[in-house]
């Protein structure tokens, strides 16, 4: 599904972020990519959504290489791709209700669909009681919740989260963890970047581990080795 | 579905400039401060023009007609003259007509008031007052009298003499004054105007740069340009028509203060009255302009962190 041929990433001021990286992950897998702070996890994330281009290489979602796609193709791509961020990434004059609808919207959903989707993943995160409430009257566990119901609201093919649980505390994280886990259930390929070691450790599925920019472990029932 | 596009997208703009109320009210205060710049620019152009105006209308030429010629020659030559292209308009004054002008004139000046009564015959000739379409055009005007020198009935001129020549640096100088003005007035205008713009677009770069993670937000959750661009054009253009609405309001009490203490100052031009018997075509402009300004301000700002 996810392909990375021989990505090379270097950003202007000369820092390697990612170097000969190839691995390929397949629908329906629970990746969870590990590394220290700096090991090139979030560039990662970046390359799959396009967010950044590889310096050499490519990166390949099925058969479209990310980087080649015209402006309204990677619009769509994206649609298709679901993306967590650690700083949640949530539009601060929007509700919460306002924050997932404004997916659907984007993604050409009509009113009623709106308004028959988005209570509904509001209560599978728990948050429905709070969809009148800003970004900034959450906690950061909601907030996190919020970007989660966010990504999945289309349905996504992949679940991109890049150290969703790296500023929650432990309940939260744990709470985050299974709703992830529930969706790749459902059949959603998750990424999951973090350098937690009992959220890798709980979730037991394949590790690709990070160090320097470059893949130093891929396993396939994977423990948080580093 | 593009109505529905439309509607969410009049929606999403009108909660942002709601939401956002800071960004809006600062906005909003330096587009009512360009809008004044514009409106004031306005109200000054037409004072000027009726300035310039009144000085071009009261350049003529006259032609002072032999006394006691006929007057079906002189109204003979006065459609000849009326037929000269550059000729907006001839008036005629009769023999009479310029005898009590002259009377009304000089009625304080009882010495040549009675002079007058001493002689027997009217001294003063009929005239012909002409305008010409152009204030460049009098020197032509005044050619077609030299070279039409028997315009009488027989051999004899019934011309006296044209005043054009006597007026002649006068008119030039007047010339001067109007086309000088006139450019003066364009090239203030258009400073003015580019400055305000330049304010303009930078607090609607300002107010977007405030937004700029949540554009690259949209743009990354799979909002096309379009999409995310919509509401950053509503709300520009309703930056815009709020601060049309200030400025004419602000406008009533300022064109009333001129209005009641610079009106023989501007030349007679009442501002109050003139502003708002055109309070329409003054909101129209300002409302095209506020709104075009606000919107493509904010196309313009946008562009740069929608390439994400």
């Amino acid at each position: 599904m996810i392909y990375f041929k021989g990505v090379k990433k270097e950003y202007p001021q000369g820092s390697v972020a990612l170097e000969e990286v190839t691995i390929s992950i397949n629908a329906g897998e629970f990746v969870s990519v590990v590394g220290h702070s700096g090991a090139g996890k979030t560039t990662l994330v970046k390359l799959i959504i396009a967010e950044e281009e590889p310096t050499e290489g490519t990166v390949m979602f099925e058969s479209l290489d990310v980087n080649r796609l015209s402006g309204r193709d990677l619009t769509r791509l994206r649609r298709r791709i679901g993306t967590v961020f650690q700083d949640f990434k949530l539009l601060p004059n929007k509700t919460a209700f306002e924050n997932i609808s404004f997916a659907m919207e984007a993604a050409g959903k009509s009113d009623e669909e709106i308004a028959a989707d988005v209570p509904h993943v509001l209560d599978l995160v728990n948050l429905l009681e709070l969809k009148d409430h800003f970004p900034g009257q959450l906690s950061g566990g909601e907030k996190q919740r919020l970007a989660i119901a966010r990504a999945i609201i289309n349905q996504p093919e992949i679940i991109v989260a890049d150290e969703p649980t790296g500023n929650l505390d432990p309940i939260s994280t744990y709470e985050i963890v299974q709703i992830l886990k529930k969706i790749n259930e459902l059949g959603t390929t998750i990424i999951l970047t973090t350098h937690n070691r009992g959220v890798v450790d709980s979730i037991g599925k394949r590790v690709i581990t990070l160090e320097k920019g470059r893949v130093v472990r891929d396993d396939k029932d994977g423990r948080y080795m580093i | 579905m593009a109505m529905v596009n439309f509607k969410r997208t009049f929606r999403t703009g009108f909660l942002n400039f709601s939401r956002n109320s800071l960004v809006s009210l600062s906005s909003v205060l330096v587009m009512t401060i360009t809008l004044c710049v514009l409106g004031g620019v306005l109200l000054f152009q037409h004072v000027l023009e009726t300035t310039l105006v009144n000085v071009e209308n009261k350049v003529d030429v006259t032609v002072y007609v032999v006394p006691g010629t006929d007057e079906t020659s002189i109204l003979t030559l006065k459609d000849k003259v009326a037929d000269v292209p550059e000729v907006a308009s001839v008036d005629y004054v009769s023999e009479n007509q310029a005898l009590a002008d002259f009377r009304a004139r000089h009625a304080d000046d009882q010495t040549t008031l009675q002079a007058l009564d001493e002689l027997d015959q009217n001294p003063i000739g009929a005239m012909l007052n002409i305008k010409a379409k152009d204030i460049s055009q009098y020197e032509s005007i005044a050619k077609f009298f030299d070279n039409t020198g028997t315009l009488g009935t027989g051999s004899q001129s019934i011309i006296d003499h044209v005043d054009y020549s006597k007026n002649k640096a006068d008119i030039e100088a007047i010339q001067n004054i109007l086309s000088n003005g006139r450019r003066l007035g364009l090239v203030m205008t258009l400073i003015l105007m580019l400055i305000s713009i330049i304010v303009t677009f930078n607090t609607m770069r300002l107010a977007i740069y405030f937004a700029r993670e949540e554009i690259s937000v949209m743009r990354l959750v799979g909002a096309s340009r379009s999409h995310v661009q919509g509401p950053f054009i509503v709300e520009g253009a309703l930056y815009g028509f709020v601060a049309t609405l200030l400025t004419l309001v602000l406008f009533l009490p300022i064109t009333f203060w001129f209005g009641s203490h610079m009106t023989d100052f501007f030349g007679g031009v009442n501002l109050f009255r003139y502003y708002l018997g055109n309070i329409l075509s003054f909101a129209g402009i300002l409302l095209v302009f506020g709104t075009g300004l606000g919107a493509l301000s904010s196309v313009l700002a946008s562009r740069k962190y929608l390439k994400v």
